[in-house]
């Protein structure tokens, strides 16, 4: 068979820094997104880990409450901005798009590259900002108080943000025209792997919503930088135009973290139940339902902003319909698995705990979308909780089961079984424990933000911390262990997991050039036998 | 290869499997791009129509301090600059040097006239204290009135200010058009670059079309 070492592949190809840096593979683009955002998440959960710190007790007595504020804000920016965002499609995304569609490169591999460069210095700025005092506004820079009267590096956050923008915007780009443009010959639409519909209809979202949250960050910059009024209430401006265009990317935004991770689920399900995905069609389609509906909710994060309420009961409706293609997706899943032959590896770990995590995080979104419980769960713990069970359980974990499942196909190695169910699982319980007890805390009213609570609520913050540091030593494990196997991992071989798509067809690593000769494909993706392949 | 007047034979990038592939991606990416720069626009046309429908009389009043003899002329070289934008696509369809050159530098002339009237209503604004900020005066009216009406100008600048950064950065590709021009690179088989800054030049354009009238030309009728 192939032997990967006698043979040139993406890594070996050229080792100098130069290659590097001016790469135009987008294998290589993806690995330096991994090690990009890898750094960010480092520095977003540090952030955690302080206000985490703070909150085992009731008073506020590690941080001032400015400080708290910067600690909070820094930790959605980048968890949101410089992590989630880009995550599954700047690594993963950039490594096997072309691949899956039997393409040598994406549609524009410049531009690929520009995209990674316009990333690292957006977060550059970011840090520049913590550096220079932090920013405490929160993620959300609701003016007028970041447009007028908070003092501090509110103008470098907001350049970071805006700056990282075109980099999703660049990336949306180019998958969609790679889509399009570039599928190997036989590659129909409706044969594409649901990893890559997924990617395309996050990539409708990063292109049609981010140049609007791009513009009206710009507003905020330039109301601080010029003093000019533009949503100054003391010059007549309104507030609430800027929650209008922010949330109206911001919301699409949690679409774009969700639905590559959704498509890495449809690739390891299968694999790991050795059965055909169910209802193709309705996931492909059920991804285009999100991205579309997910442009007509954004209101639901204003229900006691005083819109009105006639608007409230529009965005409500909508908000629920928009779970629907997402509830397609979960019982096509599990349908999936209904009669396969599941084996618990560590990529299937991370995508059985996705069903779970994902599901509860989905129904308390229900929750929030009704009028009448958001009055009382708006700005409490219960929201945090919600979209962290989305955000982490949901987008995170499926991120962490897709580079299981195709880290031999990019490294050539495999890593240790016995350490990936390890961190696996403290993962999943680290992550229930930090996060559940904040349903109930939000329930019973702890409002969010704040760095000091009732006393009755100290037993539930304290098993949230309790949970976040065994998250955060289960998120510490995979870089050792992945790390490790660079060096002294099993070779992996073409295709470890007996897995369908094209990438498996490749060498692990890759050649540069992806596919010697360029595939022809004759039947559609999953084409698992039903009973157990040799 | 002799180095002759005639130009090089043209290879697709290698990512493609051949010049039309690589062709209909080059349009489909800008297509895209200016779908992204819709959106971008979007946001402030957004944010001024509910400013306009909060403060409509101001906004008219405000409107009426921007000359409309002069927005119209910018109007009409724009179109112009658009003209002959799509004659310098024509001429590098037909490989013709001369004319892509010709062309391209008479499209940057018009919108270097735009630019230059624009820049001249600006000083003007400066002179009558109608730039946004803390020297901001409107004569005739006091208040809340009086802080309600820039936010008129606010938009003002801001959008006709983002079209001019559109228009800058049109022109540096246009220079760029002239340097590979120069360097022989566009012939009958290989134009995409140059047809590819029409359709941008034609977009910035078409925003400043919509901008005309909603600022120039609110409440001018009878």
């Amino acid at each position: 068979m192939y032997d990967s070492k006698a043979e040139k592949d993406y890594l070996n190809a050229d080792y100098s820094i130069r290659s590097w840096l001016l790469t135009k593979d987008h294998k290589r683009i993806g690995i330096l997104y991994l090690l990009g955002m890898t750094f960010f998440f480092l520095i977003g959960g540090m952030a955690a880990v302080a206000f985490r710190l703070e909150l085992l007790t009731p008073q506020g007595d590690l941080f001032l409450s400015e400080t708290y504020n910067k600690l909070f804000t820094i930790h959605g920016i980048v968890m949101i901005f410089f992590f989630l965002i880009p995550s599954i499609p700047a690594s993963l995304g950039n490594f096997l798009l072309p691949i899956m569609i039997g393409a040598r490169d994406l549609a524009f591999p410049k531009l690929n590259l520009a995209s990674w460069y316009i990333y690292m210095i957006g977060g550059l700025f970011t840090l520049a900002a913590v550096v220079f005092g932090g920013v405490d506004t929160g993620w959300t820079f609701y003016t007028p108080y970041s447009s007028t009267y908070s003092n501090s590096s509110v103008m470098l956050a907001a350049l970071g943000a805006f700056i990282s923008g075109f980099s999703s915007i660049l990336t949306g780009l180019n998958f969609i025209v790679t889509v399009h443009k570039m599928r190997a010959p036989g590659l129909t639409w409706f044969r594409l792997p649901l990893f890559v519909w997924a990617h395309y209809a996050a990539s409708l979202i990063m292109v049609l919503g981010t140049p609007v949250v791009a513009v009206t960050i710009l507003l905020v910059g330039i109301e601080r930088m010029f003093k000019i009024g533009i949503f100054d209430p003391a010059i007549g401006g309104d507030p609430l135009l800027f929650q209008h265009l922010f949330w109206f990317y911001s919301h699409p935004a949690v679409y774009i973290m969700i639905l590559p991770s959704m498509g890495v689920m449809s690739e390891i399900i299968p694999c790991f139940s050795r059965k055909r995905i169910f209802g193709y069609k309705f996931i492909a389609f059920s991804s285009l339902a999100i991205a579309g509906l997910g442009f007509l909710v954004w209101g639901h994060h204003m229900f006691t902003s005083s819109q009105s309420p006639y608007a409230g009961f529009v965005f409500s409706f909508l908000s629920f319909l928009v779970a629907v293609p997402s509830a397609v997706k979960v019982f096509n899943w599990t349908a999936t698995l209904f009669r396969g032959s599941v084996s618990l590896r560590a990529p299937m770990i991370y995508a059985v705990g996705f069903l779970g995590l994902f599901t509860i995080g989905g129904l308390t979104g229900l929750f929030l979308a009704t009028l009448g419980t958001d009055v009382h769960l708006h700005d409490t713990y219960f929201v945090v909780a919600h979209f962290h069970y989305i955000m982490v359980g949901g987008a995170i974990m499926g991120y962490l089961g897709g580079l299981h499942f195709w880290w031999p196909k990019m490294t050539g190695r495999m890593y240790s079984e016995k350490y990936a169910t390890l961190a696996a699982v403290m993962i999943f319980i680290g992550f229930n424990l930090t996060f559940m007890p904040q349903f109930i805390l939000g329930y019973l009213g702890m409002p969010r933000r704040y760095h000091f609570y009732p006393a009755e609520f100290q037993v539930l913050n304290v098993l949230s911390t309790a949970g976040a540091s065994v998250l955060g030593l289960g998120y510490l494990l995979p870089i050792i262990y992945f790390i490790w196997s660079l060096f002294y991992g099993k070779k992996a071989g073409n295709n470890p997991w007996q897995a369908t798509g094209l990438e498996w067809t490749t060498a692990s690593p890759p050649p540069t050039e992806n596919f010697h000769t360029t595939p022809i494909v004759k039947e559609g993706a999953y084409a698992y036998a039903e009973k157990e392949y040799t | 290869m002799a180095r002759t007047s005639k130009p090089a034979s043209f290879e697709h990038a290698h990512q493609f499997e051949t010049a039309d592939q690589q062709y209909r991606a080059a349009s489909m990416g800008m297509w895209v791009f200016l779908v992204t720069e819709i959106m971008f626009f979007g946001g402030l046309f957004t944010g001024f129509a509910v400013y306009n429908s909060l403060y409509g009389d101001l906004f008219r009043q405000a409107s009426h301090t921007l000359s409309i003899v002069l927005g119209s002329i910018n109007t009409a070289v724009l179109i112009g600059s658009s003209l002959t934008m799509a004659l310098a696509v024509r001429a590098g369809k037909m490989g013709k040097r001369g004319q892509i050159f010709a062309t391209l530098i008479a499209t940057m002339i018009l919108g270097t006239v735009f630019l230059g009237i624009k820049a001249y209503e600006y000083h003007h604004k400066w002179v009558d204290h109608l730039i946004p900020g803390t020297s901001f005066a409107f004569e005739g009216l006091e208040g809340m009135a009086e802080k309600n009406i820039q936010l008129f100008f606010s938009f003002y600048f801001v959008m006709t200010g983002f079209h001019a950064l559109h228009m800058v950065i049109g022109m540096g590709l246009m220079i760029w058009l002239l340097v590979k021009n120069a360097r022989h690179q566009f012939s009958t088989e290989y134009s995409t670059p140059i047809e590819m800054v029409g359709l941008y030049w034609h977009f910035v354009d078409l925003v400043w079309i919509y901008l005309f009238p909603i600022l120039y030309l609110i409440g001018r009728h009878g």
